[in-house]
């Protein structure tokens, strides 16, 4: 339960670290502001844009004309600029510190690559103006291209997909359309270990494929033999995340490649944990046939509080020629896009996307691996794994590695170390909040319970990771000392929120403002979503 | 080496704490013979930042920008300004590098600014409810198509011949590969479609993009009803939505599903992506929706807050019998679209659809006059297609050889259909100039 406050007011005020209330006028607690929806501000006669008189024209809408007016409302540019200003101020960000969220992976977001996707020359370039007009774009995306087939070892790329799980598919039919060339589409099984990121077997559904999960062993690895039992005729692909999700590298690799293969099946490696060993390790020395890449966990494109993303899929040579449109190709000529097949049956993948893919965030990408360098991306690999191994050493003196060491890029705890203390795991990563850090990503992977995954990232500094760690430690032995449970439970108590009730969003959903809207009320479940 | 904080001293510190001796032990699950000895070949070392700026301009300056001479380049992404503050605003650390906003507590600036964008997109399409967007309007267009078969349990899709090219390639390739019939209605440039006659029993929607691809403005309310009295669906596409301060939202025209690209605003042309995709429907679909959604409630202390809600649908919690496999969405664009329609509001939106409405009639009644060019369209927002008396494409490669960037020849969309070989598409936005249509019909003259 969290604490009850008097509502009677209006607004509640806000709570102190020691539970009293401290109720201001405006509900605003210092520089921490109160900000309204656009809608409840707007005024009609403002604007934040000067545009000219329209010329006048007879119109040619076909007497389709919109009638009445669309509800938007009006602001000038100053409370435009002030509002996401505001707004900007309510949200955790890498910018501010350590943001550990494992498998999400946000490490430091460079401002030389946003100003490199913001040269005219990249951002000012529409898809279809004459391909001799756009020869620096082509050749970006095909340098970045040359990048990852490098790295990786792998003979082919494709640069559509528009985010992971994009990239997820585009592998998938890859696959799909190796296996209808074969005459075996009769392979309909995708093995899917349980510890998978959601996607893959949603993936894998969303295909027409029967996913098959396959169980992990006790000390966080895919369980080989229950793998190979597995494996028969009936099997198009195993979907594998290597490292995996319990931040573990795959040992038996190599055999699960040349097991999957020898059954005639494919081998889809989810490359969403790239960022561990690139540089080390090339995927393509391990058998892989595709393994999408998303660009910003390993190559530090902006996530922008959800997106966009940029998913590019290296295939083996079982399987380029089944990468989708546009292709981009090299001639005498200069830099062309084969955009459009001559017919669908001719191209077997036809297209993901619309135009040629997330230019935006090659330019990003790339910029990033240029000022690595081939000698810097390796050592990108070994501090992301070096952060992540002290982070679960110094860490292990209060709280349970899920699985013995040595972890790759991300730390797994599970809760047994809050066993008996009433906090629980949510309790445990709010309660951060209120120590400045964002929490940990928490109840994945399932195969561990109460998982707590911590991925540190390359870019923290020890002295960063060292005050997130004393930090944990403390709130580890606070909860153990039976003292501060609903401490515990009312975190947080200093963010711009205290916990809002997940259930009753779900419940009676609210997904937008109307003029009619009051902050909806159900007082029973008015209270944190445990 | 500037992004990487660790020293030498550090690793050797942070070593020992770990108690091995050498970061290769860290490795030791890497199998030898996956090991990689050396460091890769042919991939340069690290390089400044003013090596690196140095070297990716001098391939940015192999492009010929849109703002550098007269542009008139649409279909499917559109040139306009786009306000200073709005890239201002979107670079702000905490919005840059915030991630998916999981904990609703330290990130109500996401979650607020995704309620806002979500009641934008509401209101300009006439519709109830609309998500935190998708990648772009292309993969929504195959998303609704998946959503539309879902509720009406259904699996035949039929595509209009006005509908994008590549947005219909887009859905043929997801129905190949996930199981349902895409039916292509014939191609008419000048507009003449009848796709309520085709609707049958077996249909789950009608695709149908407005104004279409060849710029044309239809009143889909008949073909609405036939959808609904069929038990189907009308899923309509806006490839402009500048088009929506001006025309009849699809909503009120008896859209189920509305698929729109967001790049006209605030998002910019970026070679093609990031784009933002906006996605609308009745609130009887909701759940049926794919993507990110945001949703209001109040917090422990009874205030009100934003978290993402309905992801019992989501690939997170439901694996396999996910409503679609996509676990992200646009926030950055959303936000730039979203800070740029804010910027606009009501008057500003309304103006700006007039304005390029406007400017195309001028580009349109301008071009119709050069010799052999005739105007195909009877009805246009800020697009229109023009037939030549010759092939498109050679004649847009000599229009930007004097300069100006014309359009985009039909065939470059469609190579298979000799019919459009002589089609040019023209788009003239609020950033056409006078001067700029008076260039285009100049050379356009002088290369026919």
């Amino acid at each position: 339960m969290v604490q009850s406050l008097d509502r009677s007011q209006g607004r509640s005020g806000t709570l102190s670290a020691s539970g009293t209330t401290a109720p201001t006028f405006t509900g605003n607690r210092a520089l921490q502001l109160e900000e309204k929806l656009i809608f409840e501000m707007g005024q009609p006669g403002r604007c934040g844009v000067d545009l000219p008189e329209p010329p006048r024209v007879a119109d040619r809408l076909n007497g389709l004309r919109r009638r009445g007016a669309i509800g938007l409302p009006g602001l000038a540019e100053p409370q435009v600029v002030q509002h996401y200003t505001r707004l900007s101020q309510k949200n955790y960000a890498i910018d501010m510190g350590v943001y550990p969220l494992g498998s999400c992976t946000m490490k430091h977001n460079p401002r030389l690559n946003e100003k490199i996707a913001r040269l005219p020359g990249f951002a000012d370039v529409h898809p279809l103006q004459p391909q001799s007009t756009v020869q620096g774009a082509f050749e970006l995306i095909d340098e970045l291209a040359r990048w990852l087939k490098t790295l990786t070892g792998m003979p082919a790329v494709a640069m559509s997909p528009a985010a992971g799980a994009h990239g997820e598919m585009c592998g998938m039919m890859a696959i799909a359309a190796a296996l209808a060339a074969r005459g075996e589409s009769q392979r309909k099984t995708v093995l899917v270990p349980e510890s998978a990121h959601g996607t893959n077997p949603a993936t894998a559904a969303a295909l027409g494929f029967v996913v098959k999960p396959i169980p992990a062993t006790d000390d966080g690895h895919v369980d080989v033999a229950a793998l190979k039992a597995a494996l028969g005729s009936d099997v198009a692909a195993i979907m594998l995340t290597n490292p995996n999700t319990c931040g573990l590298f795959e040992r038996d690799i190599l055999e699960v490649a040349d097991a999957v293969h020898a059954a005639g099946a494919y081998f889809y490696c989810d490359g969403a944990n790239y960022n561990a060993i690139v540089g080390r390790v090339r995927p393509g020395d391990l058998g892989v046939d595709c393994m999408h890449i998303n660009l910003h966990k390993t190559f530090s494109t902006p996530h922008g509080g959800g997106g966009p993303g940029s998913g590019p899929v290296v295939l083996s040579d079982r399987l380029a020629a089944y990468a989708p449109r546009p292709w981009i190709v090299h001639d005498v000529t200069g830099w062309h896009a084969a955009e459009e097949g001559t017919s669908v049956d001719g191209q077997p993948l036809g297209r993901l996307k619309a135009f040629h893919g997330q230019m935006g965030m090659f330019t990003r990408a790339l910029a990033y691996m240029m000022s690595h360098g081939a000698d810097g991306l390796k050592q990108v690999a070994e501090d992301a794994v070096l952060n992540a191994n002290y982070v679960m050493a110094r860490l292990s003196a209060e709280m349970t590695p899920a699985f013995g060491g040595p972890c790759m890029h991300e730390a797994l705890f599970d809760d047994s170390f809050l066993k008996d203390t009433g906090v629980s795991t949510l309790d445990f990563a709010k309660a951060m909040i209120d120590e400045g850090f964002h929490p940990m990503t928490m109840y994945f992977p399932l195969v561990v319970h109460g998982a707590l995954l911590i991925e540190p990232t390359e870019t923290q500094s020890k002295e960063a990771l060292d005050q997130f760690c004393d930090a944990l430690l403390h709130l580890a032995r606070k909860a153990k000392s039976g003292t501060a449970v609903e401490d515990f439970r009312a975190a947080p108590t200093m963010a711009p929120r205290r916990r809002l009730d997940e259930t009753l969003a779900a419940r009676k959903p609210v997904l937008r403002w109307k003029p009619s809207n009051n902050p909806p009320t159900d007082a029973p479940t008015r209270q944190a979503a445990e | 080496m500037r992004y990487l904080p660790l020293t030498d001293a550090d690793r050797s510190e942070m070593l020992s704490v770990i108690g091995v001796r050498s970061v290769d032990e860290l490795f030791r699950d890497v199998p030898e013979a996956a090991r990689l000895k050396g460091k890769i070949d042919r991939l340069g070392d690290h390089m400044g930042e003013l090596e690196v700026d140095r070297a990716l301009s001098a391939m940015a300056a192999k492009n010929r920008a849109a703002g550098a001479g007269p542009f008139f380049v649409g279909a499917g992404a559109y040139k306009h300004h786009v306000p200073s503050s709005v890239d201002h605003l979107i670079q702000r650390g905490e919005f840059l590098t915030s991630y998916t906003p999981y904990q609703p507590e330290i990130t109500q600036g996401t979650l607020q600014y995704l309620f806002e964008f979500q009641t934008q997109i509401a209101l300009f399409t006439g519709m109830d409810v609309a998500n935190a967007s998708m990648y772009d309007a292309s993969t929504g267009a195959a998303e609704a198509v998946l959503m539309a078969n879902r509720v009406t349990r259904r699996s035949k899709a039929i595509l209009s011949g006005g509908l994008h090219p590549q947005y219909r390639a887009v859905i043929e390739t997801t129905a190949r590969w996930q199981g349902f019939e895409a039916v292509g209605a014939p191609v008419d440039a000048t507009g003449v479609e009848d796709l309520a006659a085709q609707v049958d029993k077996e249909t789950s929607c009608v695709v149908v993009q407005n104004p279409s691809v060849f710029g044309h403005v239809r009143d889909l309310s008949p073909l609405a009803k036939a959808c609904h009295d069929a038990g189907a669906l009308l899923i309509v596409v806006v490839t402009e939505i500048v088009s929506l301060g001006l025309l009849m939202p699809p909503g009120e025209m008896g859209a189920d599903i509305v698929v729109a690209e967001g790049q006209s605003l605030g998002v910019g042309l970026n070679f093609g992506g990031p784009y933002v995709g906006l996605f609308a429907t009745r609130e009887k679909f909701v759940r049926q929706m794919p993507g990110r959604l945001v949703g209001e409630t109040v917090d422990a202390d009874g205030q009100r807050g934003f978290v993402l809600t309905l992801s019992t649908r989501e690939q997170h919690i439901r694996r396999e019998k996910a409503t679609s496999n996509i676990c992200t969405n646009s926030g950055l664009c959303a936000l730039a679209f979203t800070i740029h329609l804010t910027l606009l509001g009501e008057a500003g939106f309304t103006r700006l659809a007039e304005l390029n409405h406007a400017t195309a009639v001028k580009t349109a009644d301008a071009l119709a006059q050069v010799k052999g060019v005739s105007l195909l369209n009877g009805t246009f927002f800020n697009e229109f297609t023009l037939k030549l008396p010759k092939p498109a494409a050679p004649v847009v490669e000599r229009l930007a050889a004097k300069g100006v960037l014309g359009g985009v020849p039909v065939s470059r969309l469609m190579p298979d259909d000799p019919a459009v070989a002589d089609l040019l598409l023209v788009a003239a936005t609020e950033t056409v100039s006078d001067a700029d249509i008076a260039a285009l019909a100049r050379a356009l003259t002088e290369v026919l």
